[in-house]
């Protein structure tokens, strides 16, 4: 089990000529992920690396039986994608693009109220279960399969923690990056009731960053309904107020968001934080062998 | 993206939103031609910089006559201020604003920002203006109203006219408030403001509610759709190298302290700033060179940490996912023969290609340290540069 993808979801990507969506078309398909088709307006009727390619989202939905859409079109256009894949009904659409402007996305979200269609992202790696389906940027070497779910708003963190596990035997369940804008469409505890749901998922790394309320609210949650343990870290303790540090959501404003606060609200809801983000791994091992868990998680041979 | 008070006091015109009448001026002579063209009997020399706190700085002041509207603005012109704002080393006045005086009934807050927890607009309003807003929350949070706006329809009258009598406006200003509130929303939407910020909104002797003080940050990732609003960048204001390095896609942040940081992600770029600092050393710089770097990318992202007198020791933290380790690796190589690099460097390789990328380095002959683990090559900086 897992959490939003397995082997048998069907993907579709939005923006599947472009450099960027053709090139990881090519890594997930190499990966087994089961691309089925792809949206480029005008290029409907051909076909890239044996994927064919429609008009509308619609008409790759109807003919494929997709589910779920990657979207990598460009920022100005990004918008205008995701609604596309919300109009078209989708379970799960997932939208790698970085920089969309935020009155779109503060848009995008008032027409998403009442639909079903969940939204990861924007200005995130994407969602991957290892050995099943990978949809997004992420190196899908570095994973291995198994019981601890990932949740982050930083890529390349997100990274750093999955090496650390994988490289001390334990695999990951399922790895969501939710991004790091400050609008997004899946939040911290979307994710984490996700994986409390999911039977196969023992415990949760959650990577946070300085910027929002996000973090707070999600160790609020798990105080009071997560029954597996949760490990977190937070970025940006050392960022200065006011600057935006790369991601658009990472600022401290007017004394919120700060990694300090975060902290120690997630200390007081049960959450073990990381000193470092070099000890991510470790302060996960050290919470699954207090909870006796450690051995179920140990999936493989650690690597030294 | 921030403008000058100026700028934004334009942008409300445009939408018919009160201000006081003025004009820029950028030499003594225009400051004075300013005055006169405005004929108030008290006139405001009002220094413009991107930073709040210039009032307490020195940087506004009241001429009752054009005598001291040509001392004043002498004064203040190529005047160093010092806010809570502009850190230290304070900001070069340059431009300053030539404005009448009002007669000043009354003083209120009035904002708009975005609101992540519900994903909308929130216009927020008090009656205890002049002062700092975050002040206020955390002393009258009861005294700070807020009113939603939904992206649909935009903010309505009656939310306008709430917000109004929540902040005890006069009823016969309410009108005016109720025009001010709506153009302010809309200057919001349509511009892709980030912050949209009144302090002091005022009342007036002859009825007018207008805005003292205007504040506006912009969305940078919608300025390509906002050309008007990209035309007002003070190019003075901004940091030289945060400027060069947006030139080359970096996303670079000058700090105070002496190691230099090159890292791919801006999440771990943050995180290498924090252990570097849990070993006791300080960063010069956030810098992410970003998931398509190429060996120019990080030859110019080395010359921008170098620009840095301050700086003694790179720390370079890969985690290679699309990006390929090699080709940071051959960036490194050809950036420290460029640049004749002569302080510590280590690098942190992981990822894709990272044993050729590890070789390339090691065949490059050059003074480089080599770090096993994040935080193997935040120890072993910190040390060299000690």
């Amino acid at each position: 089990m897992s959490i939003y993808i397995n082997q048998d979801t069907k993907v579709v990507v939005q923006g599947i000529t472009g450099s960027t969506g053709l090139f990881h078309t090519q890594q997930a398909l190499e990966y087994g992920t089961k691309i089925v088709g792809g949206v480029t307006p005008g290029k409907g009727g051909t076909e890239v690396e044996g994927v064919p390619v429609f008009n509308t989202l619609d008409d790759a939905v109807e003919a494929t039986g997709a589910t779920v859409s990657v979207i990598y079109v460009p920022p100005a256009f990004a918008a205008d994608a995701i609604i596309e894949a919300v109009d078209a009904d989708l379970d799960l659409a997932i939208c790698i693009t970085e920089g969309i402007p935020v009155l779109d996305m503060i848009k995008v979200k008032r027409f998403m109220e009442g639909k079903r269609t969940r939204l990861v992202g924007p200005n995130c790696p994407g969602v991957i279960t290892p050995d099943e389906c990978k949809i997004g940027i992420m190196p899908g070497y570095i994973h291995k399969k198994g019981h601890v779910g990932v949740v982050s708003r930083s890529g390349t963190l997100t990274y750093e923690a999955v090496d650390q596990l994988t490289k001390a035997g334990i695999g990951q369940s399922t790895a969501v990056g939710i991004g790091g804008d400050p609008v997004n469409g899946t939040s911290f505890t979307d994710v984490l009731q996700a994986f409390n749901d999911d039977p196969d998922t023992e415990a949760v790394i959650m990577i946070g960053e300085i910027g929002g309320t996000a973090e707070e609210e999600a160790a609020e949650w798990v105080k009071q309904n997560m029954t597996k343990p949760v490990v977190g870290f937070i970025g940006g303790a050392t960022a200065p107020p006011g600057k935006r540090m790369g991601h658009a959501g990472a600022i401290i404003s007017g004394g919120k968001g700060t990694a300090e606060e975060k902290i120690k609200t997630l200390n007081e809801c049960g959450v073990q934080v990381a000193a470092t983000p070099a000890e991510i791994g470790d302060t996960m091992i050290n919470v699954l062998k207090e909870r006796g868990l450690h051995e179920k998680c140990l999936t493989h041979e650690p690597q030294v | 993206m921030n403008i000058h008070e100026y700028q934004g006091k334009e942008l409300l015109r445009k939408y018919g939103v009160a201000v006081p009448n003025g004009k820029v001026a950028f030499t003594v002579d225009e400051a004075e031609a300013a005055a006169k063209e405005l004929g108030s009997d008290v006139t405001v020399v009002k220094a413009q910089i991107h930073a709040g706190g210039r009032g307490k700085a020195g940087g506004v002041k009241l001429a009752k006559n054009l005598d001291d509207v040509r001392k004043y603005a002498d004064e203040i012109l190529g005047k160093t201020l010092v806010t809570h704002q502009t850190g230290p080393e304070g900001k070069e006045v340059k431009r300053l604003y030539i404005e009448e005086g009002s007669d000043i009934k009354k003083e209120y807050y009035l904002g708009v920002v975005l609101d992540r927890v519900s994903s909308r607009i929130v216009m927020m309003g008090s009656e205890e203006g002049g002062t700092e807003i975050e002040e206020v929350a955390e002393e009258n949070p009861e005294k700070i109203f807020r009113e939603y706006i939904d992206p649909a329809i935009g903010m309505q009258p009656y939310q306008a006219r709430r917000m109004a009598f929540n902040m005890n406006i006069p009823t016969d200003l309410l009108k005016e408030a109720v025009k001010f509130m709506l153009g302010l929303s809309k200057v919001f939407i349509d511009n892709d403001c980030s912050i949209a910020e009144i302090n002091p909104l005022v009342t007036t002797g002859d009825g007018k509610v207008m805005a003292l003080d205007a504040k506006f940050n912009f969305d940078s990732n919608a300025l390509y759709r906002q050309k008007e609003i990209l035309d007002y960048r003070d190019l003075d204001e901004e940091d030289p190298k945060e400027i060069e390095a947006s030139k080359y896609d970096l996303s670079y942040i000058a700090l105070d302290g002496n190691i230099g940081c090159m890292v791919n992600g801006a999440g771990l770029a943050m995180a290498t700033m924090d252990i570097i600092k849990h070993y006791s050393g300080d960063p010069a710089n956030f810098l992410d060179v970003g998931g398509g770097a190429t060996a120019e990318k990080v030859t110019e992202a080395f010359k921008i940490i170098l620009e840095d007198d301050a700086v003694k020791g790179i720390y370079v933290n890969i985690f290679g996912g699309i990006m390929k380790c090699d080709i940071i690796a051959d960036g490194v190589v050809e950036a420290t023969k460029q640049t004749g690099l002569e302080i510590p460097l280590v690098v942190r390789l992981e990822g894709t290609n990272v044993e050729k990328g590890k070789e390339i380095l090691e065949k490059s002959g050059l003074n480089i340290t080599a770090a096993d683990s994040m935080a193997d090559g935040a120890q072993k900086i910190v040390s060299l540069v000690q």
